[in-house]
Parts: structure tokens; sequence; C-alpha cells
């Protein structure tokens, strides 16, 4: 050691001085230099490992390494299809009823039968399954074609009035009774004041006692003498607080007049042959979730 | 140093000069000494601390519970929704950080850094291999040799080990220790936690070992921020030039007439592990160690001068203490306006954080009403109300709920009827540590001033069946007619 340490750096300028003010040079660490030389270096090399340049119309170049999010992706839904696997074998092999007493099966229903219902049942029966005008609730009491959950499994099998699905529910539907000649116009207006008062509604007596014999003759086939509909046809209770279409007058003479025949999909089958457009766990999944909404029997 | 030509060869860069701090001994320096023990015994034995909380619950006191996402701390149970609780103990944190940088200056950096602590400790071992500050040098410069190889393996193995134990300490704040121990051995231990313990032990090696003082002068935000909180009142260390000026060697073992105290023996220089000297004034290297002033005070002691030629002071106090009059107490810069304001709210979100732990219900639950639909219309009129309730068994063992619905008042309400999603009666049994989902259902009768009200305000209570004292809490919502 020939010179002892200095202790007090030397302060270096840049040589650049403007109206006596001068700017100092405090040179970064060499350090830091390299570290930005590798980050260049790291950065050629990524773009060749991993898929990088954008080619037209095809993509990226596709990197050394073979990497893509896409097949990460699909290894995820693969390894949790895997760990789901067991629950959903068990799904299949329980009875229908008995999926609301096992735990495992309830938190997976709700889960899964809850995703499903949100993908393929919500534009119709609406997100809290509350339905719509023509899109009955699925929460409440009434069910057009019963609520016991192997009814409802039957109908998102095989839906309602599906021409795609021989075993789809054909149930007849609503006459349209006006349009095919079966009453005049002022029965029609009858029958509407009669309905309107069996349901407990503000009715016109005098047309509505008219109304009753022409509901003898013509409705209590499907909807009962007492009125409370058939499920087996599907014809609805018309002495409860509950319309799918409406139980105003207006609503009432329009599907008198020119009839109802609502539809569903299929869900185990497809638009081409040989499809299902769910499987049996997503359908068995959906009709359990459905099922523990509320109105489930 | 001015010239008015741009001289081109002004270097862009600068190697990193090695800092070889001398050993010393002193009051500051055993400081430094205890807190590190203190310190880094925390940290290493934290996780092997046991806390019994039922079967269910791990049993580890501090326990990051990342995959099941439970915070455990001794008594304490947070759990995600709660996470305010930890938001409010990092805003104690800034605040005591505001509070202790106004006051004292950088004591965080000089003390308790993690940095300057395993830096530390990392010197210690380069000390005890290469020997102190002059054997360093000089193998420092020496060609390489046998020796100098052996030396530097030792030293980094030592190194390597104890970032090794570091980055090994760290993960098992995330799992059962004792376990992941096991399974660290065995090779069962998951990726992650070697991956883990692999980048602390690198990082631990390279920041203590080689990059020590460059990370807290280019790397680390914090000596920016905390000057900008400091004042001319904050307590800092500072060399008190009126006294130490002009600086010169002894002469026959004394200070000569018209020379200041400071012999110019570099003793500050040489212990600072920032590789500065303080005698030129405030740096933004200065890490406030205190190890200058341990040095100096030992030097003055041997020459018989009276100590603190560099020592803790407020930067307002030079020109009074230049001008002869006697040193303030550091207190009255410590006790002012502002760091007792910082006292008040660090204080004051100290003990709203615990009364909040206090107030929290033992019963942990809400209540969403179903927004779509507002009601369901049964057949016979009666107005149903869906609700999801969200109940969290924080229990070491499963406990049952009584769920019942009344008015604002607390009444019950005969209209009203109660039941819950696949539950007989009116009781949820919910297991141990979970958070359960329940679907509630409320009618009310056709024609009920709640069916024909389209909002009534009502509140559900929650009560825990057996226990040996009774538990009951509700939340209010509302229950929407039909208008």
């Amino acid at each position: 050691m020939s010179k002892k340490p200095t202790t007090k750096k030397e302060v270096q300028t840049t040589g650049h001085s403007w109206d006596g003010i001068e700017e100092l040079n405090t040179p970064l660490p060499r350090w830091w230099l390299w570290t930005f030389y590798a980050c260049i270096v790291w950065g050629i090399a990524y773009s060749i490992a991993m898929p990088a340049w954008p080619i037209f119309a095809s993509g990226a170049t596709p990197g050394l390494l073979g990497s893509s999010t896409r097949a990460n992706v699909e290894k995820e839904i693969e390894r949790f299809s895997a760990m789901n696997k067991a629950v959903e074998d068990k799904l299949v092999a329980t009875e229908l009823t008995e999926i609301g007493n096992d735990p495992e099966l309830v938190a997976y229903t709700t889960n899964a039968g809850g995703a499903v219902f949100r993908t393929w049942c919500a534009q119709c029966h609406g997100s809290g399954a509350g339905g719509n005008k023509g899109f009955p609730s699925l929460i409440d009491d009434d069910w057009l074609f019963g609520g016991t959950i192997e009814q409802i499994y039957l109908d998102v099998q095989h839906g309602i009035r599906d021409p795609l699905d021989p075993d789809t529910n054909y149930a007849a539907g609503m006459p349209a009774h006006l349009d095919d000649g079966l009453l005049e116009s002022a029965q029609i207006d009858e029958v509407v004041q009669y309905v309107r008062q069996i349901s407990g509604q503000d009715a016109d007596a005098e047309m509505a006692a008219a109304g009753s014999e022409i509901f003898a003759e013509w409705c209590v086939a499907c909807h009962g003498e007492d009125a409370k509909g058939m499920q087996d046809l599907g014809a609805p209770n018309l002495t409860d607080a509950i319309w799918l279409y409406g139980g105003d007058v207006e609503t009432l003479t329009t599907t008198i007049r020119h009839g109802r025949a609502g539809v569903m999909p299929s869900w185990s089958y497809g638009t081409t042959e040989g499809t299902s457009r769910l499987s049996e766990v997503q359908i068995r999944a959906v009709s359990a979730y459905v099922h523990s909404l509320g109105g489930g029997e | 140093m001015s010239s008015t030509e741009p001289t081109d060869d002004a270097p862009l860069y600068e190697a990193r000069e090695p800092i070889f701090p001398k050993r010393i001994s002193g009051k500051f320096r055993n400081l430094k000494w205890i807190l590190m023990a203190l310190m880094l015994g925390i940290y290493y034995i934290t996780p092997w601390i046991r806390w019994d909380r039922g079967p269910a619950l791990p049993d580890q006191a501090v326990l990051l519970d990342l995959a099941n996402r439970r915070f455990f701390f001794f008594g304490l149970e947070i759990w995600p929704h709660e996470f305010y609780f930890v938001a409010g103990l990092l805003i104690m944190a800034g605040l005591g950080l505001f509070l202790f940088t106004s006051a004292l200056g950088r004591v965080w950096c000089g003390y308790a850094c993690p940095q300057t602590v395993w830096t530390d400790l990392f010197i210690l071992v380069e000390r005890w291999v290469e020997g102190d500050r002059n054997n360093r040098i000089r193998l420092h410069r020496q060609k390489w040799n046998a020796e100098k190889i052996r030396k530097n393996l030792t030293k980094w193995t030592l190194w390597l080990l104890i970032g090794l134990a570091t980055g090994g300490a760290w993960v098992f704040y995330f799992t059962d220790a004792p376990t992941l121990l096991g399974d660290l051995f065995t090779g069962d231990a998951s990726p992650i936690a070697y991956t883990t313990i692999a980048v602390a032990t690198a990082t631990t090696f390279a920041f203590g070992g080689f990059a020590r003082e460059q990370m807290c002068i280019y790397a680390c935000p914090w000596p920016r921020i905390q000057a900008a909180m400091m004042d001319e009142d904050t307590i800092t260390i500072a060399y008190r030039e009126w006294r130490g000026e002009p600086r010169g060697k002894l002469h026959k073992g004394q200070v000569p007439e018209g020379q200041g105290d400071c012999i110019d023996c570099q003793a500050c220089f040489n212990v600072c592990p920032m590789g500065i000297d303080i005698r030129n004034g405030q740096q933004l290297e200065c890490i406030t160690c205190g190890l200058c002033i341990d040095a100096c005070d030992e030097i003055m002691d041997r020459i018989g001068k009276p100590r603190g030629l560099v020592g803790y002071m407020a930067l307002k106090d030079e020109a009074s203490e230049r001008a002869g009059n006697k040193v303030v107490n550091i207190w009255k810069h410590v006790l002012r306006p502002r760091t007792l304001v910082y006292f008040t709210l660090w204080a004051g979100f100290g003990i709203a954080l615990v009364v909040a732990l206090f107030l929290r219900s033992p019963l942990d639950f809400n209540v969403t009403p179903n927004r779509d639909p507002l009601y369901v219309m049964q057949g016979d009129g009666t107005i149903r109300n869906i609700y999801t309730m969200r109940i969290r068994n924080k229990h070491g063992e499963e406990v049952t709920y009584r769920i019942s619905a009344t008015t604002p008042d607390g009444e019950a309400d005969p209209s009203l009827t109660l039941s819950l999603e696949g539950q007989e009666g009116d009781t949820v049994t919910v297991p141990a540590d979970q958070l359960y989902n329940q679907r509630l259902y409320l009618e009310a009768a056709p024609q009920s001033d709640l069916a024909t009200t389209k909002r009534t305000d009502i509140d559900i209570w929650v009560e825990q069946v057996g226990g040996e004292v009774p538990v009951r809490d509700s939340v209010g919502t509302v229950f929407n007619g039909k208008e």
C-alpha cells in the first residue's frame, strides 16, 4: 500500500457548466451495466426459447421449449377433470333422490350444476331461476310437469316438444280455440271471466257463470274438473296465483284464442345425430341444482 | 474541480470499491449484537412455537396457510375476509416507520433492516475466516494462491450455509414446520418449497456477501423516502466539525496548539460498513449504524479528549454547539409535535385494531338477500324471499347453529316462516374450520303486511346450540313483498 486510502471521494463533473452550475458526474455501478446486458441476453434467449415473434396470420414462433399457454390451460382442465373424476362417477352411480343426502355430491352439484345452469339455462329461466313470461320459474311450488328430481332430470334430458329427440315430452299443448274454430270469440270472453273468477281475481259473475259451462265442456279434459291442472299433460293449475303467460284478461284471451306450446331443448340430444349437448354428469348435476333451489318436491 | 470544456473521457460506470470494515467494540456495537441475536432468534425460532387450537386446526403458533387461506397468529385466526386486520398492521408498520424516522433518522437502516443484520453477520464470518481489516485488504490484493482459495472457499461455504438456513427458515412460516423439515430431507416437500429455499439462499448469499451496501445505495427506495421524512430536529449521526477542525496528527502524544480534536486517525472511516467518511457531512450512504461513534469515542478516550466528536445530534443544534452552548438532550428533539402526531396516529390505529379484535363477534356470518328474483310468488299467494347465508365456523370442532328471523325490534312475526334448504328444522351444523353456504327461505303469509309491503327491514338471528355460554347475534336485511 503505497498510498493511504482516500476517505474523500473525488467529486467529478462532466465539465458542463451553465451559469456557474456544474453537472456532476456520478457514475452508475458497473454491476448495473452488467445487469442491463444480462437482461438483453435474457430477452434474446427468451424470445428464442418461448413463443415470441408474430407470424402473419399464423400465430407466432413456437419457441424451442414448446411452451403454450393454451396447452397449459388444457392441461389444467385435464388435471381438474381427473380430480373430479371420482365424484362424477359417484354422481352417475347414485340414485337421483339420494344425491341430496351426500354432502360431497351436494357441494359438487351446487357448483358444477350451478355453472351448467348459468351457461345453458339462465337465458330463458333467468340467472336466479325465477323464470320469465313463457318460461317457468323453477323456484316456486308450481310445476307444469312436476318438481321431483326424477321429473326435472327427465325434462332436462329430453326437453319439451324438441323435434330432434324422439323421447321428448310431446304434451299436446294448449289448442288455438279461435284459430281452429273450436270456440267463438264471445265464448272465449266468458271462459276468460270464469278463469279469473276461480283464480280469485275480479270477474264478471254473469259471464263467468256462462263460462263455467264452456269450461266444463272444453277445458276439464286437460285442466281437470277442479281446474287445478294435470302434470302428466303439462296443463297448469288455473286456480293459483302463478301464471306462466299472465292472468290478466288480455293475456288469457290471447292464450285461449291462439293456444300455447312452450318448448325446451333436449339436452341429451345434439343438433346432429349421435351428439349430446350436455353430458350425463352435467344433466344430473344441473337437475340436482335446480331441485335444490327451493321449488324441488 | 471545474472546467468549462466537457470531458468526454469521464467514466460512466465504476466498479464497486470493496469495503473492509474494521472490528470495533463499544456501546453501539454491543447494541447491534444484541439486536442481531434478538432478531435472528425471532426469525429462526418463531415457526417452531406450538399453539394448541384443537384437533382440526394446525398447532403452529405463527402460520401463513396460503393454500387454505388462513392466517394464524397465536390466539388469533384471520380469514381472508378479515384481511383488514393485516392491512391495519401494515398501516401501523408504516406509521411506526414515519415515527422512528422523523425522531431518530435512519435507525431502521442501521439496526433492524434484514440487509444490515445479515450483512453484519456475513462480515463477522468474513472476519473469522480472513482476519481483521488489514489482513483482509492484504488477502484481497494478493495474487490467487492456495491460502486465498482456501480462505475464500471457507468463507463462501459458511455464507452459503447461513443463506440456506435463512431460506430454510422462511418456508417454515407457510406449512407445518416439523412435517416440512422431515419432508425437505426425504424429498417429499413441494417443489415450491425447494424453489423458495433456493431463491432465498441465493439472494441471501449474494446480497449479504457481495452486494452489501450496493443494495442500500442503488436498490433500496427506503433511504430516499426516509430522507424526505427527516428534518433539522431529526437525530442523526454527525461529525462535530467545529470541534474537530482543523484536523491534524498528534505530536508527541498531544494535540498541537491551534488544532482541532480530530487527529485524522481514520478510525471512523475504517469501521464504516458503507465505506464513507462521516466527516464529509450527511451522505446518502450513511445508514446511521453508530459504529463510527464507537470508533471515535475509543480514540478520544485514548488521547484524553471528551467523547462525542462523532455522535448523535440534531442538525439544528450545530450552530448553537459551535457557539459553545451545551449539547441539547436528544429527548428535546425526539418529543416534538411532529413525532407526537405520528405517535398518536400510530397508537390510535393500534387501539382501534385491538378494540376491533375484541368486538369481533364469536359468531361470524352474513346474509345476502337474493335479488334475482326479488321474491317468489307461491301458488297460494305466499311470498317467499331467498337469502344466501355464509356461516364461518372458526372452531376446531363442528358447531350447530339455530337460525331465526324477527322484526328489527327483536319480535317474532307470526306471518313469517323460515326454512333452510336441505336441513330439517331451523338448525344447521357446520363442520370445523369451514365457511358454509346455506340457502335460507322466508315466507310471508298471503296478504300479510310483509307480503304486501315492498320492502320491510328484518333481522336474521344465529344462535350457537350447546356450548357453555349462549352465543347469539343478528344481522339486518330486508324482506321484499309484492306491492
